[in-house]
């Protein structure tokens, strides 16, 4: 089936089988592996990405289901943020909110996605809020610590703008 | 020097970069050119005789390029998967060894067991053409739990072990601990479970390898914690492939946490194939799949007795345990609840007698190798258990009852009863520093406030002592280690004095690429962002033995050091030739080479650009360059230890348990960046929470089926889960490794399953409940709860 898809700010246009998953889509099709696959249940938010600026688990779309959307992956992030580095990843580094790297993509994208819909979050919001990411390495501390200070930049840099 | 870089600096990591922006390159992510993948076909049954594998229509199938069975490794002369660890009975004779070959050949024992391997263009034409293949199995009866396994007339896992026995090991002094329970005026006791885990990494399994027949040669990419130990094991005692035709590559790696550090099965079939095809292969494992192939940790049952005078002081302790090894041996799995259990068995008290007998069995099941802890967490929460219920049973504070009977500071180097020398420690300080930290003097306010809530609340203590920078290799050979397992690491000085290191440890998530930085930077006084480090290729790194047993800081990077060490000597050498002074007169301070109460100096960049450049070089006596490496053994291991403290509210209502504060305290040693050191505790005590509150690998007892293989069954620890943990240091200096390091991976996870189910009985103390086996789920406290409270209504 032909598609057309904006993926980080790209139009792609492509003839794909109705069963590829969106994730396989972007990692085997487009070679974009920042979208990493931890599980086979939908559970581990390894994958998420954004479609139309929202965050969802790219595993769980058929790459025909975003025929006509935008696609962000953590490649196209900080171009979205027009810098070097999104704030959120920038967060992330400053607050050791990473060690192995493999969950991070998706953290990241479901934490900005978190932000943009909570402009003033508490600990417990977010804590709420990543029930869909799972963490082996960080026991979550300063992931918390990395979505709040990320959350608080998006913030006051969208207050500069403004 | 600008900002200090060097050793105690919080910098921040060097190796996030690639990572916040989605480029980090992980097994799964590599294609190599006309790439096939690869599915292997895994038995359903947990013990079945193989009758036949039909697989000629499979085979005829779209895409597909080869299926390989059991049978076609051995007809190759395949050897079986090594055990790199051989454990001795009680009377001295070996452990059983059966045989384990890559892919099952007459038989299955476990659910998951390889059963073929099949090739294709697509992942889709070979998942397509494993379901068509056609096994005819005998089913045979299964055998899950210990208990069951030893009983007579239970199923054989291997036809010539009938009793299902591995090994029946000891340690300690079985007549003294004997003789001083005949003197107790005080016995508590335990029986408990210690639960099966899987560890879980994030980033499942993978393998991509190829074979080049012009050369000769195979590369494989694997996703391995020790990628010099995969290369000898599998190279030759496995394909028999010479060294110098074998590279193995571990690139980012997305967590390990032990489960990545065996040769495992996917391994060998993947290199082998790959020169049956001529094709490269690859193979990624999925999670469920990785439920069932992956080595799995813990699961013990244990009984065990403390003996005490009257007073509460430590006698004697006996320990009876039977531990799982699954279906196999995997690569250290007989050392994991001997070695790193038994010997750890006196904790950071002084009890004088100690005897532990601990039996290896049989069962149809994922085998059981080391997870985070390794036999040091289940150690830890047997001892730390029975001390609660002592303290309760005598009526001594659960604080005090650990302090009286703790090691002095004073009385360091200390001779355990099991074997174990601990050179370095203060866990009175740990405790007193904990107890602060934790207001533990408050907690029965906190009680009282949780109480007019309707919660239950409960605090929990845990003292502990772990042996890790595995390993002095006199020690661990004489304990059954079938080689040594010392490190290496190679400090290069380029031409411009930018740094990199080669290193056999590995990286995967622990924060080496930052922290090695920062040794290098102390020692040259250079910057980190001048210094590089490498790891996991074997074309690069000299040798090594990899990361685990929170070794990669205490042996490797005493390594480091000491190959640094070499770079100034050289540089002493150089710059006394340079400054025509004395080799005696060179001090080497502040990044230069300096004839000492003189204000003449070389820099270490003039130094290096006089090796390299061979102006005002003796070359005559020295070689030129500036390249030296380091190989280090151990002599101890190092005995991290610590005290954690946990509150928990339990609502009685539903039996759930809410994490609500967490503090530890811990001696790592001395720390080099405080961030990661926390970073690595955070980590490990959200693993240990996740046994006490969430985690169990559960089997049907009857059909050997695993209940708990997706991220849906088994319960992961996710945020809401966890407190704010508070992490606090106090560090004494280790004796023998470089600047007195002690190692922090595993820290966490060792304390906190005890602390974590203490808080939980204190909670639940006012029932008459002494013991509850984990995990702690809503539906087993309320059971407790709601049982109890019939038996008290029943009774009156």
């Amino acid at each position: 089936m032909n598609v057309e898809i904006s993926v980080n700010g790209k139009k792609i246009k492509a003839d794909v089988a109705p069963s590829l998953l969106l994730s396989d889509f972007l990692r085997e099709t487009l070679d974009l592996t920042g979208t990493h696959i931890g599980c086979d249940t939908s559970q581990c938010g390894a994958c998420v990405v954004h479609v139309d600026g929202v965050s969802m688990k790219s595993c769980t779309l058929l790459t025909v289901s975003a025929d006509g959307r935008s696609i962000t992956t953590i490649e196209g992030l900080a171009k979205t943020a027009g810098a070097d580095l999104h704030p959120m990843q920038e967060a992330f580094h400053l607050n050791h909110g990473l060690q192995c790297g493999f969950c991070t993509p998706g953290m990241i994208m479901s934490a900005v996605d978190f932000a943009t819909q909570t402009p003033n979050p508490t600990e417990g919001d977010v804590r709420r809020w990543l029930e869909g990411n799972i963490c082996r390495c960080t026991g979550y501390q300063n992931i918390v610590a990395s979505v709040l200070a990320g959350a608080a930049a998006m913030q006051s840099r969208a207050g500069v703008s403004s | 020097m600008n900002a200090h870089t060097g050793i105690g600096a919080s910098i921040l990591r060097k190796e996030d970069r690639r990572f916040i922006t989605g480029k980090g390159n992980y097994v799964a992510d590599i294609k190599r050119p006309d790439m096939a993948m690869g599915v292997f076909l895994r038995s359903p049954h947990a013990h079945a005789i193989i009758k036949a594998i039909h697989s000629n229509a499979a085979a005829a199938m779209p895409g597909v390029a080869a299926i390989f069975t059991g049978a076609d490794l051995a007809a190759d002369k395949v050897g079986g998967l090594p055990c790199a660890w051989g454990v001795s009975n009680a009377d001295g004779t070996p452990m059983k060894e059966p045989p384990r070959s890559a892919m099952a050949v007459d038989k299955v024992r476990c659910v998951g067991d390889a059963v073929a391997f099949v090739i294709a263009d697509t992942l889709e034409q070979a998942q397509e053409a494993a379901e068509a293949i056609d096994v005819d199995y005998e089913v045979l009866p299964a055998v899950v739990g210990v208990l069951d396994a030893i009983r007579p007339g239970t199923a054989a896992v291997f036809d010539e072990i009938p009793d299902n026995t591995c090994f029946d090991w000891e340690c300690g002094d079985a007549k003294a601990t004997a003789a001083a329970f005949r003197n107790a005026a005080h016995i508590a006791k335990i029986s408990l479970v210690n639960n099966r885990l899987v560890g879980n990494p994030m980033e499942p399994r993978a393998a991509v390898a190829e074979y080049d027949a012009g050369r000769d040669h195979y590369t494989m990419w694997t996703t391995s914690q020790f990628p010099h130990v995969v290369k000898v094991l599998m190279g030759n005692f496995v394909l028999n492939i010479p060294q110098h035709k074998l590279r193995i590559v571990a690139p980012d790696v997305g967590g390990g946490f032990g489960v990545k550090q065996f040769l495992y099965a996917e391994e060998i079939v993947t290199t082998w194939a790959s020169r049956k095809v001529n094709r490269p292969v690859k193979w990624v494992n999925g999670r469920s799949e990785g439920f069932l192939s992956d080595a799995h940790g813990r699961d013990h049952v244990s009984e065990a007795e403390l003996a005490l005078d009257e007073n509460g002081k430590f006698l004697g302790l006996k320990v009876r345990t039977i531990a799982n090894m699954g279906g196999y041996l995997s690569t250290f799995g007989p050392n994991i609840p001997t070695n790193l259990y038994g010997l750890l068995l006196a904790g950071v008290y002084t009890t004088p007698a100690i005897h532990c007998e601990v039996k290896g069995v049989f069962t149809n099941t994922v085998p059981v190798d080391a997870y985070r802890g390794a036999g040091r967490p289940e150690a830890t929460f047997l001892l730390e258990r029975l001390v609660d219920i002592a303290a309760s049973e005598m009526k001594i504070d659960k604080a005090e009852i650990r302090r009286m009977n703790m090691i002095d500071a004073s009385q360091y180097p200390y001779q355990t009863p099991v074997i174990v020398n601990y050179d370095s420690g203060d866990p009175k300080a740990c405790l007193a520093k904990a107890l602060e930290i934790a207001d533990w003097n408050g907690f029965a306010k906190r009680k009282e406030d949780s109480k007019a809530r309707g919660k239950l609340r409960g605090i929990g203590l845990c003292t502990y002592v772990e042996a890790c920078g595995l390993a002095p290799s006199r020690i661990v050979q004489s304990l059954g280690a079938r080689a040594g397992i010392f490190e290496s690491a190679t400090v290069r000085v380029h031409v411009t004095g930018d740094v990199t290191v080669l290193i056999g440890t590995h990286n995967h998530g622990q924060g080496h690429e930052t922290t090695f930085a920062q040794i290098v930077s102390e020692k040259l006084s250079i910057p980190t962002d001048k210094i590089e480090i490498v790891f996991g290729d074997t074309d690069k790194v000299q040798f090594g033995l990899g990361t685990y047993g929170s070794r990669s800081l205490a042996v490797g990077g005493t390594a480091l050091v000491k190959a640094t060490d070499k770079i100034i000597a050289k540089g002493v050498k150089i710059a006394a030739h340079m400054l025509e002074a004395g080799e005696g007169d060179i001090v080497f301070e502040n990044g230069a080479f300096a004839v000492q109460g003189t204000d003449r100096a070389k820099s270490f960049g003039e130094v290096v650009g006089a090796a390299y450049g061979l102006v005002n070089f003796p070359v005559d006596v020295l070689e030129p360059g500036m390249d030296e490496k380091a190989f280090y053994d151990p002599v101890n291991f190092t005995f991290p230890g610590g005290a954690h403290i946990a509150e928990v509210e339990i609502d009685p209502e539903c039996g759930s348990v809410d994490l609500v504060s967490y503090v530890a305290v811990d001696d790592v040693g001395t720390v080099i960046n405080p961030m990661i050191v926390a970073g690595q505790l955070h980590g490990g005590i959200a693993q240990g929470v996740g046994q006490a509150l969430l985690e169990n690998c559960v089997y049907d007892e009857t059909s050997g089926q695993m209940l708990s293989a997706s991220f849906m069954d088994y319960c992961m620890p996710r945020a809401d889960n966890m407190p704010n943990m508070k992490i606090a240091t106090h560090s004494t200096l280790c004796t023998h490794t470089s600047y007195g390091v002690k190692g922090c991976g595993e820290v966490g996870t060792i304390g906190s399953p005890a602390t974590v189910i203490n808080a939980v009985v204190d909670a639940l103390v006012h029932l008459g409940v002494s013991h509850v086996d984990m995990p702690a789920t809503p539906s087993r406290i309320w059971r407790i709860i709601h049982n109890r409270a019939n038996q008290l209504r029943a009774a009156e």
